[in-house]
């Protein structure tokens, strides 16, 4: 956080220059403005005294024309540079525009990471990973796995859309969410408004090292998510790592709960 | 400065998080958040907002008779109210906007889209 604060800081005071040098440009406009008046009262001056005298009225032509030409060549380099700062303007908006873009997919990173990390619960945080799949990325119809090390199968631990029950489940390697979840890479189907029942649109494996723990399989999207975007990219990567490593805390927190609370049943039945 | 009070009323913290992140970026802003419909009403007729944003689909109430509540309140038919909901069908959006709302988004929502709209309401 403080390092993207740091990096807004500086864009802020990229701005702040900018306008700064835009002010500076204007002062020196109205200076010259000023300048400019000053020495045409003193043309005219000469002008009406060079109307008595011929060759004071051709010199002080020349001067004229040379002068002409000289604020010709001025406008042009003045012109040269309101365009160099316009364009700059337009790449300053573009960049902030940019900025405003990751701001937003980081927050949504951030928001992601630190609801599943928010406790150690295992139905809180599937509850959590269901929630950040449907709202954040746009699944309507998902399943949650977690593999049972005993029979080496992904048992389904939480769904959306349709009933838990109807989602088998799968030996680790076979179909598309056993392998993905083999390999440790996220699966990802082409024909997106066409998905057949069986196989997920996109299959997420929930590793930690390469320890698989489960795989979350979208199914369908909601009518109005045409397709993915990169943030959904770095969604799917983060769930796999984040919440194989929170649904794997909470299991072991389960775990270590149930063995305490046994421990301390006989240290009672020992000790009475 | 001026200050704008508003609402999130969702389910999920998730969603309430990360639209309370979008709306902090608006200076002088206060964000109080609601868990269910019920939870909404009984916040928006206890205090002043300037604005709530709703979901649709909540436990206890949910967010479209939370709308038909407030409409029907006298002192809050002005309150503007943007509808962010994962209900992408035609007939869900003119359900919400027939009930009073005022403008209606679908889930995944982009933060900037929901900024634009917020202080277009608010007129910031």
């Amino acid at each position: 956080m403080s390092q993207r604060d740091g990096d807004l800081f500086e864009r802020a005071s990229e701005f702040l220059a900018m306008f700064r040098r835009g002010a500076e440009f204007t002062r020196e406009l109205v200076e010259e403005n000023a300048r400019l008046r000053r020495k045409l009262l003193e043309v005219e001056t000469r002008q009406n005294d060079a109307a008595q005298d011929p060759k004071e009225w051709d010199r002080l032509r020349e001067e004229l024309i040379e002068r002409i030409q000289a604020l010709q060549s001025e406008r042009e380099d003045a012109l040269e540079r309101l365009g160099a700062l316009e364009q700059e303007n337009r790449s300053f908006a573009e960049r902030f525009l940019q900025i405003e873009e990751e701001n937003n997919n980081l927050a949504n990173l951030y928001v992601a990471s630190y609801q599943l990390h928010s406790t150690l619960d295992l139905q809180e945080v599937l509850r959590i990973v269901v929630e950040i799949v449907i709202n954040l990325v746009g699944a309507e119809v998902l399943c949650v796995f977690a593999l049972d090390e005993r029979t080496n199968k992904l048992e389904p631990v939480a769904a959306e859309g349709r009933e838990r029950s109807t989602f088998p489940a799968v030996p680790l390697g076979h179909g598309g969410i056993g392998s993905a979840v083999a390999n440790g890479e996220i699966v990802y189907r082409e024909n997106l408004p066409n998905p057949d029942a069986g196989e997920p649109l996109v299959c997420i494996p929930l590793c930690v090292g390469d320890r698989p723990i489960g795989a979350i399989a979208l199914f369908a999207l909601l009518v109005q998510k045409q397709h993915f975007t990169p943030l959904d990219h770095e969604l799917f990567t983060l769930l796999g790592g984040h919440a194989a490593t929170a649904i794997l805390a909470a299991q072991l927190h389960g775990q270590s709960e149930r063995k305490l609370n046994t421990m301390q049943g006989l240290i009672e039945l020992l000790t009475k | 400065m001026q200050r704008h009070r508003i609402l999130i009323v969702e389910d999920s913290p998730t969603m309430r998080q990360l639209l309370g992140f979008a709306l902090k970026r608006i200076q002088g802003v206060e964000i109080v958040e609601a868990r269910d419909g019920m939870d909404g009403l009984r916040k928006v007729t206890s205090d002043h907002f300037d604005l709530a944003l709703v979901d649709i689909n909540m436990p206890v109430m949910d967010g479209l008779k939370l709308i038909h509540l407030i409409r029907d309140e006298e002192s809050l038919k002005a309150m503007p109210i943007i509808v962010i909901t994962t209900e992408g069908a035609e007939e869900d959006r003119e359900r919400a906007l027939a009930l009073g709302a005022d403008e209606y988004l679908t889930k995944p929502v982009q933060a900037g889209k929901v900024l634009a709209l917020v202080k277009g309401l608010l007129k910031i």
